[in-house]
């Protein structure tokens, strides 16, 4: 029987689609499953977790004054803990905002190896898979020594159902012992951005938008398809949207079901971030453009004319 | 002050990337300094201009090339330079030679690294990096100030926002895209850069204590997304039409 850890996110008393994900990914026939919910929402979380194969739901209980909303170091000091205290074989967790912050500082105090970015893991060997060399190659990697750590790319397992008995324990966390980094405030992010990392559809525009009023026609499009707007390197540097918007090789991985790319040639930098999409469409006025050939579906034409057109039909016929 | 930057010498994002032996690339092919690794050059350099007397020793793990590299940050402004020879590392065994290289080096202040290898993608080695010389790190820095021994970062956080946090001197700061914008080096800083020093250390003097495991790479093959590249003709409003049949009815995406 091997123990596996899955450290868990959500919001609002959800858990995020990617931890069920997750969750899915981790299961095997000798597993148990113990899911780590650091951000005190464990109950909330249960049922959830039960009907996607948690055997035990780990309620982590900071004894200290109430750290702040999200403080990676003393989540990660409380998920090193747990690895000791319930003998994990293994840890599995997202490589999300969070997931960034925590396993790679979990996977430092334990001197374990770590993961990052797994578009495939077998825990039963504990190899994986992940895209190396700018997306360009991909590589079979395998951990050895104590507790591996993995992080998932997000949207590459999707949950599935898969009911267990669960429990859930009370894990207290003793006060931190380390108190020389401390987490002041948290900004939120401006209301109507979404983390594009985690989207399911994105809607992305590069210089082909020639300015950021333009980007209004995006953002309808978006909207009708439940979407998040990205944007080329181009895009950011030119000023018109935030650097947050950037998807690529230095911007976001993303790896949403379907990804739109409007007016963005397809260089290799962008690819770097959006090849692995589930679809990709191309609105691109040069047949000759490298996104054209990258994607699955293409539409040559002024993508000022297409936009409205797709919104339009969208909501149409939707 | 002393700063010590870790610069990571990676295969140039454009290049065609050639699988050989069914597990390692074809080397032949044009290496940079790691694009976020020039942010975090850029910002000691700023630092010193605040901080005179700062001292900016860059600092790589590599093949003997990566000198290269460790050049490129000496043209953007770094003092000196120190290679530790090594191969076939993986994240863990890194950290052990850069702190290594560290600790016989001096004492830092500062340590600066990028917030990611593109090559790798690793997310880590800042990490691990402050574990074994124990300092607080913070990562995907966006902003950073230094005053006295105090340090305020905000850095990038779930869904566009912003965690402020706050520590102080000596710590490991990984600098992300938004933190700066790197300066390109003028002739002249790129002939100045090739009278500064650069030291060679050798993998096997550096007593690193090995870790128990770490991650191998068993094989490494390109990359294949056969992608239908389907043209959908005709007048726009005729296209976008099917462009959402497809999506709705056969791809069920939408
Ligand atoms: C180290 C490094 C890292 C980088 N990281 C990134 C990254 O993370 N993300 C990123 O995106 N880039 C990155 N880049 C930059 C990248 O190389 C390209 O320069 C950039 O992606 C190009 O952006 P673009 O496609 O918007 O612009 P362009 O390449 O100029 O393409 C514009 C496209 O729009 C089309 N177009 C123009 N007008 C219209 C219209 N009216 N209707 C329809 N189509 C139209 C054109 O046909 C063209 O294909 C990086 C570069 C380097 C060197
Ligand atoms: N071999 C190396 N030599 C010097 N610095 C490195 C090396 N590998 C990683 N780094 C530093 O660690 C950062 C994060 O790398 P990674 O953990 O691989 O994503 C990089 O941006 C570099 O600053």
């Amino acid at each position: 029987m091997r123990s596996i850890g899955i450290l868990i996110e959500g919001k609002d008393g959800t858990v995020s689609r990617n931890s069920l994900g997750a969750v899915s990914a981790a299961r095997g026939e000798d597993h148990r499953l113990f899911a780590l919910v650091p951000d005190g929402a464990a109950a909330s979380y249960a049922g959830a977790l039960s009907a996607h194969g948690v055997h035990n739901v780990v309620d982590m209980r900071f004894e200290d004054e109430a750290p702040a909303a999200f403080d990676p170091v003393r989540q990660a000091e409380a998920v090193a803990l747990a690895v000791g205290h319930f003998d994990l074989d293994a840890l599995v967790g997202v490589t999300s905002a969070v997931g960034k912050e925590v396993l790679p500082r979990v996977a430092a105090q334990l001197d374990a190896p770590l993961v990052m970015d797994c578009v495939e893991i077998h825990l039963a060997d504990n190899t994986a898979r992940k895209p190396l060399y700018s997306g360009k190659t991909v590589g079979l990697v395998q951990l050895t020594g104590s507790t591996p750590l993995f992080g998932l790319r997000p949207n590459v397992y999707h949950p599935s159902l898969a009911p267990e008995e669960t429990r859930t324990v009370s894990f207290a966390v003793p006060p931190g012992t380390d108190a020389r980094l401390r987490v002041r405030k948290i900004l939120e992010p401006r209301q109507e951005a979404v983390d594009l990392a985690e989207a399911d559809i994105i809607v992305s525009g590069g210089r082909g938008m020639r300015g950021p009023e333009n980007y209004r026609i995006l953002e309808q499009c978006a909207q009708a398809l439940g979407a998040c707007v990205g944007a080329s390197r181009v895009a950011v540097d030119s000023g018109w949207v935030p650097h947050t918007m950037q998807v690529g090789q230095t911007g976001s991985t993303v790896n949403p079901r379907l990804y739109i790319a409007c007016g963005i040639s397809g260089a290799v930098q962008h690819l770097a971030g959006m090849k692995t999409a589930g679809l990709i469409v191309a609105i691109n006025q040069d047949p000759e453009a490298p996104m054209v050939k990258n994607a699955d579906y293409a539409i040559i034409g002024d993508l000022f004319e297409i936009i409205p057109l797709l919104t339009r039909e969208l909501l149409r016929s939707g | 002050m002393k700063i010590y930057v870790c610069v990571k010498h990676v295969p140039d994002s454009a290049a065609t990337i050639t699988v050989v032996d069914g597990g390692r690339i074809d080397e032949n092919i044009t290496f940079l300094l790691n694009p976020y690794d020039e942010n975090a050059v850029e910002e000691a350099v700023r630092i010193r201009e605040h901080h005179p007397g700062t001292e900016i020793v860059a600092l790589t793990a590599g093949r003997q090339d990566a000198a290269g590299t460790l050049r490129s940050a000496l043209a953007m402004g770094a003092d000196r330079g120190l290679l530790v020879v090594a191969e076939g590392l993986d994240s863990q065994r890194t950290a052990r030679y850069l702190e290594a290289a560290i600790r016989r080096d001096g004492a830092p202040d500062l340590v600066l690294t990028g917030k990611l290898s593109i090559d790798a993608v690793g997310y880590q080695t800042m990490f691990r990096l402050g574990a074994m010389l124990d300092m607080p790190v913070i990562n995907a820095v966006t902003a950073l100030t230094v005053e006295g021994r105090k340090v305020v970062a905000e850095c990038e956080a779930a869904g566009g926002g912003r965690l402020v946090m706050e520590t102080t001197l000596p710590c490991v700061v990984g600098a992300a895209k938004g933190l700066n914008a790197p300066r390109y080096p003028t002739f002249p800083d790129i002939v100045k850069a090739r009278k500064k020093s650069i030291e060679t250390v050798a993998a096997g003097d550096l007593e690193i204590e090995s870790p128990a495991g770490g991650v191998a790479l068993l094989s490494l093959e390109p990359a294949v997304q056969r992608r239908r590249g389907e043209v959908i003709d005709g007048p726009a409003g005729g296209a976008v039409k099917t462009l959402v049949h497809r999506l709705r009815e056969v791809e069920r995406v939408i």
